[in-house]
């Protein structure tokens, strides 16, 4: 085991799947010989070859297209989108293209490709570099749509999302990068050596895709949530008191939702905590979910807790983040407290 | 106004046979080949005294007030992603000081620049950046995103490539509704790639829009040189399939800016259709606040500085052609110093937006 953050834990990865498999080539804007702006890709061109790890022009819609092409024809692509603000343009190619084909070939053909995206604010990106946009893909079928929130899990999902003969969107939350943030712009920035999820063996590992994670287990409420905001969630479960099980969700679609049902089963009560915006977010669907699968264990409505609905603002980072306070009113709101 | 001339001899699709229009676009393709100003080429005359010194003030204004942006971002009084436009003055303030009031602008987030130079108040754009309710976007878009109406600007886009067919549709706009405008639509040498540009060219193309595509080559997207990323690198040439026919322009030099745009606006206006200008340029600068710029040498940056300037070459030629004197340019400088700090001082005087303002113009309000 070696501490590592989340880039270092993505690079990591990547390293394993370029030595393991001739097929896996990385592709993006500035990801070669500049080795990423996030340096996500440092070394790895230096290490495989500028055939195997490559710039590409600043064209979204190309980049996403040809690395379909190119999976379709037996590689395994890793396409980054420099910010997830930025895959709007690969749009028709992600879901007309990579999401139907195996659908509408009946099989014979698929798009074995993994869009990396950073995405999420906290970071004081404006609304051109802090969105979260999960929620337009996983209203799509034929994706799979992967979040991590800790190094640990962001390697071994990486692996598994690349090795998957399905097209995966593979969003990267960009403010735990560094360190876990619990929602605290105050807080001195922690880093991710004193986290358990730091701890990342150096060799090849792989996590299921399909499974969620349960990092704190607890009897009176559950918490569902992924990413950054699992950290968030965290910090406000401790300061409520009450003793919540959290679940990260890891992989959103498809969504593992006996481990929900299970908890909830349990607790009656429940809070779905995203970035994203709140109409037709991704917390719709969990929403939904539970109520079909557990409305005679509920004690209580469901709160959502979610980013409001407005493009991500310039001024107003911590108006809009939902953050810690946000999270533990809702807690308080479903314990009747 | 500029006249719809079309037979300068110079203009670049200029001499449009009366047989229509290929012809004289293959003629425009020719003249575009040459690059940069042939030896022994008489050089520009400065213009009259007004006009340069406004030149000269411009560029400066320019060139202080990203200098001030960069500090206030490096104090952390401006959050958030800040592009500077350092080095590239001379493009915006010379196709600007040729442009009609009517013709729009449209640009991406490197958009400082413009703004000035369309004359919006230094003031309402260092307290976008600090996100201020004085901001032009009421703090709401920050430095990447800012419009202002009143002075015919319509942003600042972050989103690479966005903006062409943007300023193409503005550009239909203006012939529809018979304005007489010109579209000046401004991109980088990154963006160049994005296929929405392609689209515009044939869509400029086809319906004869009245659109300037100025290509702003600073040599960099980000951390890639134009020649890694561009199968045809001779940015001006990207039109040549749809017909649009461009020319490389020296975007270090405010007066050759200046030319090119006039003899291009002359064209487009003249309802030829649409035009590319490749202004070469450079970013002295990292690409934003957060680039420390390791994919370029410091002596290239160090060697562009010395020896293309836009503020120090206008400069040298009015002290030389006794147009000022040393005296005369330090008091415009002082000028815009003043101008640079009551903005700076604006914009951290400036209270915080209402937060209430978070959930407003995002719908019309009912
Ligand atoms: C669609 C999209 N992709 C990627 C980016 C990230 N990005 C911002 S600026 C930039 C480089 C653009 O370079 P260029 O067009 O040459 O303009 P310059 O920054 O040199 O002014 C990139 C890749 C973006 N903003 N939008
Ligand atoms: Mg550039």
């Amino acid at each position: 085991m070696t501490s590592m953050n989340m880039i270092q834990a993505l690079n990591s990865a990547m390293d394993c799947l370029l030595d393991r498999d001739p097929n896996v080539v990385i592709m993006g804007e500035d990801v070669g010989y500049f080795g990423g702006v996030f340096r996500a890709t440092a070394g790895l061109q230096q290490k495989y070859g500028r055939q195997r790890v490559f710039d590409t022009p600043i064209a979204e819609g190309g980049i996403v297209a040809t690395a379909i092409g190119m999976g379709v024809n037996g590689l395994r692509p890793i396409a980054e989108i420099q910010f997830s603000d930025y895959i709007y343009p690969a749009i028709d190619q992600i879901v007309s293209e990579a999401a139907r084909l195996r659908y509408r070939s009946g099989g014979e053909y698929y798009a074995p490709i993994t869009i990396r995206s950073p995405c999420g604010g906290g970071i004081f990106g404006g609304q051109t570099h802090s969105q979260s946009p999960e929620g337009i893909f996983t209203h799509v079928s034929g994706l799979t749509t992967v979040m991590p929130s800790n190094p640990y899990d962001a390697k071994g999902l990486l692996i598994a999302a690349v090795e998957s003969n399905d097209p995966v969107l593979f969003f990267e939350p960009k403010r735990i990068y560094n360190g876990p943030f619990d929602g605290d712009p105050n807080k001195p920035a922690e880093d991710w050596s004193r986290h358990e999820g730091g701890d990342v063996p150096e060799e090849y590992y792989s996590l299921p895709l399909r499974q969620a994670a349960i990092v704190r287990e607890g009897a009176d409420l559950t918490v569902i949530t992924y990413g950054t905001m699992v950290h968030v969630s965290r910090a406000a479960v401790e300061r409520s008191g009450f003793d919540a099980e959290i679940i990260d969700l890891r992989t959103l679609v498809p969504l593992d939702i006996e481990t929900i049902t299970k908890s909830v089963h349990k607790t009656g009560r429940c809070v779905v905590v995203h970035e994203a915006t709140r109409t037709g977010g991704f917390g719709a669907e969990i929403l939904s979910q539970i109520q079909e699968d557990c409305f005679w264990d509920l004690e209580a409505p469901i709160e959502r807790v979610t980013g409001w609905d407005t493009p991500y603002p310039h001024a107003f980072e911590w108006e809009y983040f939902p953050g810690q306070e946000r999270v533990l009113t809702a807690i308080e709101k479903v314990m009747g407290a | 106004m500029a006249r719809a001339t079309r037979k300068t001899p110079s203009k670049p699709g200029g001499g449009k046979a009366a047989s229509g229009k290929a012809p004289a676009k293959r003629t425009a393709r020719k003249t575009a080949a040459k690059r940069g100003p042939a030896a022994g080429e008489a050089v520009i005359p400065l213009p009259d005294r007004d006009t340069t010194f406004s030149l000269y003030r411009q560029m400066l204004l320019i060139r202080r007030f990203e200098e001030k942006a960069g500090q206030m971002y490096g104090m952390g009084l401006i959050g958030g992603f800040c592009h500077l436009y350092i080095g590239q003055e001379a493009v915006v303030v010379g196709l600007q000081s040729v442009k009609e009031p009517q013709d729009p602008v449209i640009t991406s987030y490197r958009d400082h620049g413009h703004m000035l130079a369309c004359g919006i108040d230094p003031k309402a754009v260092m307290a976008e950046l600090t996100g201020r309710a004085g901001g032009l976007s009421k703090g709401k878009g920050g430095s990447m995103h800012m419009f202002s109406r009143e002075k015919g600007f319509y942003g600042g886009h972050g989103i690479v490539g966005a903006q062409v067919p943007l300023g193409t549709g503005l550009a239909f706009a203006q012939k529809y509704q018979q304005t007489n405008g010109v579209s000046l639509t401004y991109f980088g040498d990154g963006s160049a790639n994005q296929g929405q540009v392609y689209e515009s060219f044939n869509m400029a193309e086809l319906w004869r829009l009245p659109v300037l595509y100025v290509i702003e080559n600073n040599q960099y997207a980000m951390g890639t040189a134009v020649r890694r990323a561009s199968a045809q690198a001779e940015l001006f040439r990207r039109g040549e399939s749809f017909n649009v026919p461009g020319k490389p322009v020296d975007g270090m030099d405010v007066l050759a800016v200046r030319e090119a745009g006039r003899e291009a606006l002359d064209f487009i206006r003249g309802g030829n259709g649409p035009m590319i200008l490749e202004m070469k340029t450079y970013r002295y600068r990292g690409h934003s606040m957060s680039d420390p710029a390791k994919y370029r040498s410091k002596e290239e940056v160090n060697r562009m500085r010395a020896e293309h300037d836009p503020i120090d070459q206008l400069k040298k030629r009015m002290l030389a052609e006794g147009m000022a004197d040393e005296a005369a340019l330090k008091e415009v400088d002082r000028e815009v110093k003043a101008v640079v700090s009551e903005a700076a001082e604006y914009a951290q005087n400036c209270p915080e937006p209402d937060p209430s303002e978070l959930y407003t113009d995002v719908l019309i309000d009912a």
